[in-house]
């Protein structure tokens, strides 16, 4: 994670905050406020050509914009020291993009060093932090490859193209490792659902990653749609991809090998993405500002569809020594890595790299962000083969350079870059990869939080009679983070690739990627602003216990976290507070779980002015399901026997509303602190889970979390059209108490459905454990709804379209469609699999496991 | 002998692979073709699957239509031999005048994809005869640019010979006229489809197992039809 590219590149160039990325820093801030300098600051053309090594020898006293580049004065020190001269333009500008945040991870870096540290030992690890993504092995033969990445800012600024790029993006460090990619999950948070601007970031958004996604033939198979003011100026698009390979086939990034060619493969290079990095934010570098394309990358699928193939063919025929991906920081970032992983050193020749627009320079061309290409190390004999791949696909590749060796001294090589017979680049590559900047920035706790923790929301008044309890469940299945999420969803390919199991609105999504076997993995990705900014270091604990608990209850094996912190400004020691509490919370809970981070990205500056969002930590859990046919879904089966499922509440619920949905959405509170955490709980509800699962003694399960009990119910309950009838216990039969049992967010809890031959064998094995478990009431086919009895009656008619009214009331509802409200019912009536006749029956029974697939169909939100 | 059903892959099918698992899945053998190699290798069927060929930058099916092996494919669709074209892959069909009218971009203007109800309205074409006239299918749907659109005397023309194969029930997800969601051409070989028969093979992936249907039926018209 310190060393990679990163999509955040576009990120620490706050488009909402014109400064630059460390303009806020103590020996930074004077130069930074100067405006843009004149004319006569700016290094001027070189009669001949650009910035040389040759020229920057010669005129040490050259100024240069480092100030505008986000460079302090220290930092332009060390570049100097580090070349012995002045740095060239071109070097200059790549100086400024690998020491800048995104890159450098220069203000995280000390505290993310506890990911490693307190790492549990793994011996399922073939690839973590630093790498373009982890790599986890699954099988014998087979292992999977994660991680979730932002793309923030240029989701403001252009929704579409900003989402479809984030998505681009983390799909080619997949790549990169060798996996071919198979899915996609997006966690998405805007502010306000009904602020006009929302309605403005929202549809680009979805339209952007489903765009991109449904046009590579990924799946998008669950993630998070999330409501918040505070996210008003700065939504939060986070994109994971996941990829299988082959154990054999992983790559890495490394320029081995004197003699070896330098192969850039993919679309050709042009002016989009530079300025993302506040490179040429300066008016400094050439007179032709007009010229500059906006900073947002535009993204081309098609292209990196044909990548993706063309890459694959190319492992499989075992073509290439080393390969990375261009993110963030272009061929900066991927020239410079490569060289570094390998202690080689590098000649390019800059004007053989393909242009869009040939009055490029060099600067920019070692700048640019544009998508959708890969750096190759290729053996020369094995040339003309990669040439011939990508030709067949369709894809431009070039050669641009060769690997050249270490010094005689054991020195590592140096990164040579010529342009038109001028050198313009002559750098040791690890000063730009591994050697920038590192900050401990100053820290303190807001000085809020105190108050903050201090107004709980245990004290708010509460619902005490059965109407207004009927009334509050109606209004939160209704309230924008509890409602359906189907108008989202289903702008997202779910079924391509035919191995989707499990997708949104589900629990976690489950992927088969072994058809002999069944073997599979399980993906759930989930944060929560709000009890972060209660309790960052238990808000990220909290997170994490969410997503291990979506993974758990589809019966899967968590094995693995990759995590993606976004948070305001690190010049801000409260922000700054925030993020080490986080990351501190999130390594010793991987700890206590016994899983470890293998890889992740960090998006600083999620700030308007003085306003950050809340600190989210948005975490993904990787599972194991050893056989996909026994994976347990959210939804209410039909019940096996007339007086229908037990359904069983399994943990303890307690008087905890501070940070709840219910407190926000009644009441538009936030304090307390949130919810107890216990992890050792959370591994005791997965273990039980597996267990039961593997016996065949559950049929559905459903975690619960934000709207509580309540809204796990409604879920379960219109997955199928199922209904249920429920007993609140005793303990929390009178006055609010029946409140507190359908609305309380403690964690560590889930329902499951149990046949009622099963009840005695499933008993045992939470008896073994020591797992509360409570016969909360049974699942109802006939009644067409939802009973708490002595409380209230919703019939699933009801409740559904209060679940799903409110997206398509607040984005458009979907024109020339009957089915959109009364037919939405209709549909999820449909038994799934009751409409395959005889006469299309396949040749070969199905799995006998219940059913159809739990994919598709009946609207549910993503709460999980 | 079992069937060899041939699936193109043009740069940017997407769903290729998931059509030739619905062949095999029906007791067929499926047989790759390479969008540009006109050799069809004397398979008894073709599938045009899913996807966004060429990027469908210029318009859905507009380029795919001249690649080589579609050359093949349309002088063989003439002389008798089933395709079947899934979404992008009826795109191209209308593209290449193997079937009348066009798929514009769905009315509402989003992607979308659900499970549908369609209504087989012709089974005598050499993908439905499995199923029985006006029997109700549940198959997945996925298209930005699903819209059938065709002229009125076109319309009635499909109408009035039984070309209609497959209507949307409950709901037309995309606005196509007449809410028509599949269609053949006068000898019923060629059959354009716009939701995934291939999405609905197994039932721990897809909603229901009714897509087979549609890759049986090829074996059936196969067994029946003369040497």
């Amino acid at each position: 994670m310190t060393t990679q590219p990163d999509i955040a590149s576009s990120e620490a160039t706050d488009v909402t905050n014109p400064a630059a990325p460390d303009a806020g820093a103590p020996d930074g801030a004077a130069a930074a406020a100067e405006p843009a300098p004149a004319d006569g600051l700016a290094v001027d053309a070189y009669p001949a050509g650009p910035d040389t090594v040759e020229r920057a020898t010669a005129t040490p006293a050259e100024l240069q914009p480092y100030p505008e580049l986000g460079l302090r004065d220290d930092e332009y020190e060390r570049i100097r020291q580090v070349l012995g001269r002045r740095p060239t333009q071109s070097e200059l500008a790549m100086y400024s993009i690998m020491w800048s945040e995104h890159c450098s991870y220069k203000s995280s870096k000390v505290h993310l060093r506890q990911f490693g540290e307190k790492a549990p030992p793994s011996d399922r690890m073939l690839a973590g932090i630093g790498e373009n993504a982890g790599v986890i092995q699954v099988s014998d033969t087979l292992a999977v490859t994660f991680k979730v990445e932002s793309h923030n800012h240029p989701s403001f600024v252009e929704p579409y193209q900003g989402a479809a790029t984030g998505v681009g993006g983390i799909v080619r460090d997949i790549l990169a490792m060798g996996a071919r990619p198979v899915a996609v999950m997006d966690a998405l948070r805007f502010g306000a659902a009904d602020h006009s601007d929302t309605a403005r970031v929202l549809p680009g958004v979805v339209a952007g990653v489903g765009g991109y996604g449904n046009c590579l033939g990924l799946p998008n198979i669950g993630g998070e749609v999330v409501f918040d003011p505070c996210y008003q100026g700065n939504p939060l698009v986070n994109a994971l991809s996941i990829g299988v390979l082959p154990v054999d086939r992983l790559q890495n990034k490394a320029a081995a090998g004197a003699g070896n060619v330098v192969v850039l493969m993919g679309a050709k290079t042009g002016r989009d993405g530079i300025g993302g990095v506040s490179v040429l934010a300066s008016a400094t570098f050439d007179d032709g500002s007009e010229q500059r394309r906006p900073s947002v990358q535009v993204g081309d699928p098609f292209t990196e569809k044909l990548l993706i193939e063309s890459s694959l063919e190319l492992y499989d025929a075992g073509l290439v020594v080393g390969i990375q991906d261009l993110g963030g920081a272009g061929l900066t970032c991927a020239l410079t890595e490569t060289a570094a992983a390998a202690g080689t050193g590098m000649q390019v020749w800059l004007e053989r790299v393909p242009l869009r627009e040939p009055s490029m320079e060099p600067h920019e061309i070692l700048a640019s962000e544009s998508q959708e290409r890969m750096l190759l190390i290729v053996e020369p004999e094995k040339l003309d083969a990669v040439l011939a791949t990508a030709e067949k696909w369709g894809v431009l590749a070039t050669p641009i350079g060769e690997v050249t060796p270490a010094g005689a001294d054991g020195e590592p090589g140096r990164l040579v870059i010529t342009w038109r017979g001028h050198t313009v680049v002559d750098v040791p590559p690890g000063s730009l990869a591994d050697d920038g900047p590192v900050y401990a920035r100053p820290m303190r706790e807001p000085a809020d939080l105190i108050l903050l923790q201090a107004d709980r929301a245990e004290t708010l008044p509460r619902p005490a009679t059965p109407e207004e309890l009927r009334e509050t469940l109606l209004r939160m299945v209704a309230s924008p983070n509890l409602c359906d999420k189907t108008w989202v969803t289903e702008q997202y390919d779910r079924y391509v690739l035919g191995n989707t199991v499990l997708a949104q609105p589900e629990d976690a999504g489950v992927i088969r990627i072994d058809e002999e076997s069944g073997l599979g993995v399980a993906l759930s990705l989930d944060g929560n602003g709000r009890y972060a900014r209660l309790d960052p270091y238990n808000g990220a604990r909290l997170a994490l216990a969410e997503s291990y608990r979506n993974v758990a209850v589809t019966g899967a094996q968590p094995v693995a976290v990759t995590n993606c912190l976004n948070f305001g400004s690190p010049e801000d020691p409260a922000v700054m507070w925030q993020f080490a509490e986080a990351v501190r919370g999130l390594a010793d809970g991987c700890a206590e779980l016994g899983i470890p981070v293998t890889g992740g990205n960090v998006s600083f500056y999620n700030q308007t002015g003085a306003a950050a969002i809340h600190p989210t930590p948005v975490v993904g859990v990787l599972g194991i399901v050893d056989d996909v046919a026994r994976r347990v879904p959210i939804g209410f089966p039909t019940p096996t026997t007339q007086d229908g499922d037990l359904i069983f509440l399994l943990g303890e619920t307690r008087l905890e509303l501070s940070g709840s949905e219910w407190a926000w959405v009644t009441h538009e509170h936030l304090g307390g602190v949130p919810p107890r955490v216990d992890l050792v709980r959370e591994q005791v509800l997965a273990r039980v889970i597996a267990d039961a699962a593997r016996a065949g003694h559950v049929s559905a399960a459903h975690d619960l979390s934000d709207g509580g009990l309540a809204q796990t119910l409604v879920e379960s309950c219109l997955r199928r059209g199922v209904g249920a009838q429920i007993t609140v216990p005793e303990e929390f039969a009178t006055g609010s108490m029946p409140f507190v049992y359908l609305f309380s967010e403690s964690a560590g809890r889930a329902i499951v459905v149990v046949p009622r031959d099963r009840e005695d064998a499933f008993g045992e094995i939470c008896a073994q454990h020591e797992l509360p478990a409570t016969l909360i009431g049974v699942t109802d086919a006939i009644s067409g709804a939802l009973e708490v009895r002595d409380q209230f009656t919703i019939g699933l008619d009801e409740l559904r379209t209060a679940f799903t009214a409110t997206l398509p009331r607040l984005f458009g509802p979907a024109v020339n469609d009957p089915a959109e409200d009364a037919g939405a019912s209709a549909r999820a009536g449909v038994p799934v699999a009751a409409s395959a006749s005889a006469q299309t029956a396949p040749p070969e029974a199905p799995p006998s496991d219940g059913g159809a697939a739990e994919t598709p169909g009946a609207p549910a939100a993503d709460n999980g | 002998m079992t069937a060899r059903v041939g699936v193109v892959t043009f740069p940017g099918s997407l769903d290729d692979g998931d059509a030739a698992r619905a062949v095999r899945l029906a007791g067929g053998e499926a047989v790759r073709l390479w969008h540009n190699d006109p050799d069809l290798r004397g398979v008894d069927a073709v599938v045009l699957p899913g996807g966004f060929s060429y990027g469908d930058y210029l318009r859905c099916g507009a380029i795919a239509r001249f690649a080589p092996a579609m050359e093949s494919i349309v002088a063989a669709a003439r002389d008798g031999l089933p395709v079947l074209g899934i979404c992008n892959g009826f795109q191209i069909l209308c593209e290449a005048h193997l079937l009348p009218g066009a798929l514009t971009r769905n009315q509402h203007l989003h992607f979308r994809n659900r499970d549908q109800l369609l209504r087989i309205e012709s089974v005598d074409t050499a993908f439905t005869n499995s199923f029985t006239s006006g029997q109700e299918v549940l198959i997945p749907v996925k298209n930005g640019e699903g819209c059938y659109v065709a002229d009125e005397r076109t319309l009635d023309e499909l109408e009035a010979t039984g070309r209609v194969v497959a209507r949307y029930v409950g709901g037309n997800p995309n606005g196509s006229q007449r809410d028509i969601a599949a269609i053949t051409n006068e000898a019923g070989n060629v059959v354009g489809i716009m939701p995934h028969p291939e999405h609905a093979v197994e039932a721990l992936t897809g909603p229901s197992l009714d897509g087979l249907g549609f890759f049986t039926s090829i074996l059936k018209h196969l067994a029946g039809a003369p040497a």
